[in-house]
């Protein structure tokens, strides 16, 4: 106790220098809590992806289109459990600022595909399958927009209907749930069938086939039969596992990992050199007293550890309440970004991370002046009172 | 206690016993002697004064006797310690449990309390905090400083943080102090205190005391004056 009361009475002196050090670590680890939350809630949906799942898009893009009836010759396929599909809507309420994804897709296949990762309450699943307009909303757009069972919700859609309207009307008949932490539910369910039906062109396509396979560990022989099939077609595919499909979605917008570590590599660069600098300085006014804590007989490693508790300390200090900040600033933007950024959360993984940056950060701060002190020849630095 | 041990503990007995000592430094490609074949015995309970023009070699016979600095040569024998033959760890461990140093300027912890300045020895002991406390309001009685033991260094008078000084190489009852021109830094009258202090503590707790000085009015508290140059005693 005695050792920890020196070190912050140490760190006490130069209160003023101290309190900036320490502020902008906070800012680094502020920065680092929020980035990398960032990051992992982009990850997120590569993380839930499962396992046994695959993929099916056109080989040239994703906005491609595929003809309809691939589906049913995948469901042919021997290593194929269930086969399903969607379609990309693209609408959006009101103003275009509201805009949340849309997916026409096939009721009772696609909750069985996803059954680990969402669930529709059997009733609601019954009442929306006999209402044509109806559609399924998630939590996060129960949330945000207050729509309950009944609620009549017009959309204005990027694909006109067979008049020419571009409003779609929809009426809200399910709400389902995650079942899995951190599953997006921002995203609304409509009938393919109605969809397809109603729309002006692109009839008889579908966007993206999920195939949910009998053995995961035949996925990747599945993806390749599946591409077989279509190969030298008008419509050639590309199969990948959800996982590998989910990575690359996110890559198209950005690299957020990427950029996410750059940012963080020069902020933590500087910042090491500032409290690294911090650190210098206040072992070079120290010299005489740690010489003096060696003259009494404290050992080397004793006045090497002293030092370096100050460094470790003030980035403890720092790191914790700029994680803390952090957790508090996530917090409060999750629920706002539900809706678009599902899965905002500071993961554990975040966390321990940040902790063990904490005691690098601390350790490198405190190495050099910590050695110098391990060194410190006493005769020579009494003689530079 | 062993038989050893009440032997090294007598008075007038051998404490310190240096042997052809000496001393030099590389200064370049040359060598320079500070030490220069040194032999002196000083016996327990002595109070010894060092004095000579500056470069005579007199606080680095004082380092050596600390235990801080190693000799170039020669033998140096303090109790039953061969300090010429001892690591540097080892050297440590006995200067925290033999030997107690007052410095020109005090040398406290600004960042500390008077008393938190005394336990510092102390925390290189098994002692408990209670034990340390204990021990810590001894010492700061002894130098008449027990109302003034939650002040920091600079709420205090010279004179009073050279007492802390004082009452931290007493703390852990150390077989010899070094005291490295203790009065230096303090006016007469203040000066003549603290002697008067190290006069009381040699006469009364048997310490054995060597301070280095270039005042001949401080030396006069000795019981001997020694005087060296070019690193000899004259």
């Amino acid at each position: 106790m005695y050792y920890l009361y020196f070190i912050m009475k140490n760190l006490g002196r130069k209160k003023v220098r101290t309190i900036l050090t320490c502020l902008s670590i906070v800012i680094a680890f502020l920065l680092f809590g929020m980035l990398r939350t960032l990051g992992s809630a982009f990850d997120q949906g590569a993380e839930l992806a499962g396992e046994d799942r695959l993929v099916t898009i056109n080989r040239i893009t994703l906005i491609q289109p595929l003809p309809y009836n691939y589906l049913a010759k995948v469901k042919t396929l021997d290593g194929v459990a269930i086969a399903t599909q969607a379609n990309w809507f693209g609408g959006y309420f009101q103003e275009q600022k509201n805009q949340f994804p849309q997916f026409a897709i096939e009721a009772e296949d696609y909750f069985s595909i996803y059954a680990d990762m969402y669930a529709l309450p059997e009733e609601q699943m019954k009442s929306w399958k006999s209402n044509r307009i109806g559609v399924v909303i998630g939590k996060a757009l129960v949330d945000k927009y207050k729509w309950k069972i009944g609620d009549r919700v017009p959309l204005i859609g990027m694909f006109p209907q067979q008049d020419g309207k571009t409003t779609w009307e929809f009426e809200v008949s399910g709400i389902y749930e995650a079942k899995t932490k951190g599953a997006d539910t921002s995203t609304m369910l409509m009938h393919y069938s109605y969809f397809d039906e109603a729309r002006q062109f692109g009839k008889g396509t579908l966007g993206w086939m999920v195939i949910k396979v009998k053995d995961k560990n035949q996925s990747e022989s599945v993806a390749k039969q599946v591409d077989a099939l279509f190969v030298n077609s008008p419509a050639e595919t590309k199969t990948s596992s959800e996982k590998d499909f989910t990575k690359s979605f996110a890559k198209q917008f950005a690299d957020i990992g990427f950029i996410t570590s750059i940012i963080l590599a020069a902020v933590f660069f500087t910042m090491l050199l500032v409290a690294g600098n911090t650190m210098a300085q206040s072992f070079r006014e120290r010299i005489p007293e740690l010489a003096v804590l060696k003259t009494l007989g404290f050992s080397d490693a004793t006045v090497m550890w002293l030092v370096l508790g100050e460094a470790i300390f003030l980035s403890v200090v720092g790191g914790v309440i700029g994680l803390l900040f952090a957790q508090i600033i996530v917090t409060g933007a999750a629920e706002s970004l539900a809706a678009t950024l599902p899965g905002l959360m500071m993961t554990s993984q975040v966390l321990l991370q940040g902790v063990l940056l904490i005691v690098i950060f601390g350790i490198v701060t405190g190495a050099i002046p910590a050695i110098q002190g391990l060194r410190l020849q006493i005769v020579t630095a009494l003689r530079r009172r | 206690m062993s038989a050893q041990a009440i032997a090294d503990s007598a008075i007038g007995s051998t404490l310190v016993e240096l042997k052809s000592i000496s001393k030099h430094y590389p200064k370049g490609k040359e060598k320079v002697n500070v030490l220069n074949e040194l032999n002196l015995t000083i016996n327990r309970g002595d109070f010894l004064a060092l004095m000579g023009p500056s470069g005579s070699g007199k606080t680095t016979l004082l380092n050596l006797l600390g235990g801080l600095d190693k000799p170039s040569s020669g033998e140096l024998k303090i109790g039953s310690a061969r300090l010429d033959q001892m690591s540097n760890s080892q050297l440590t461990r006995w200067r925290a449990q033999n030997v107690g140093f007052i410095f020109q300027f005090y040398n406290l912890m600004p960042v500390l309390t008077a008393e938190k300045n005394v336990e510092l020895p102390l925390l290189l002991t098994n002692l408990s905090s209670a034990q340390r406390k204990k021990h810590v309001a001894a010492a700061l009685s002894l130098v008449g400083l027990s109302e003034r033991a939650d002040h920091y260094p600079n709420e205090l008078s010279g004179g009073q943080e050279q007492r802390v000084a004082i009452a931290r190489a007493l703390v852990s009852d150390p077989q010899i102090l070094l005291c490295d021109e203790p009065t230096g830094d303090l006016d007469r009258t203040t000066a003549d205190e603290i002697l008067t202090l190290l006069q009381t503590l040699n006469q009364q707790q048997g310490k054995t005391i060597v301070m280095v000085t270039h005042d001949p009015r401080a030396a006069d508290h000795a019981k001997t004056i020694l005087n060296m140059d070019k690193g000899r005693l004259v």
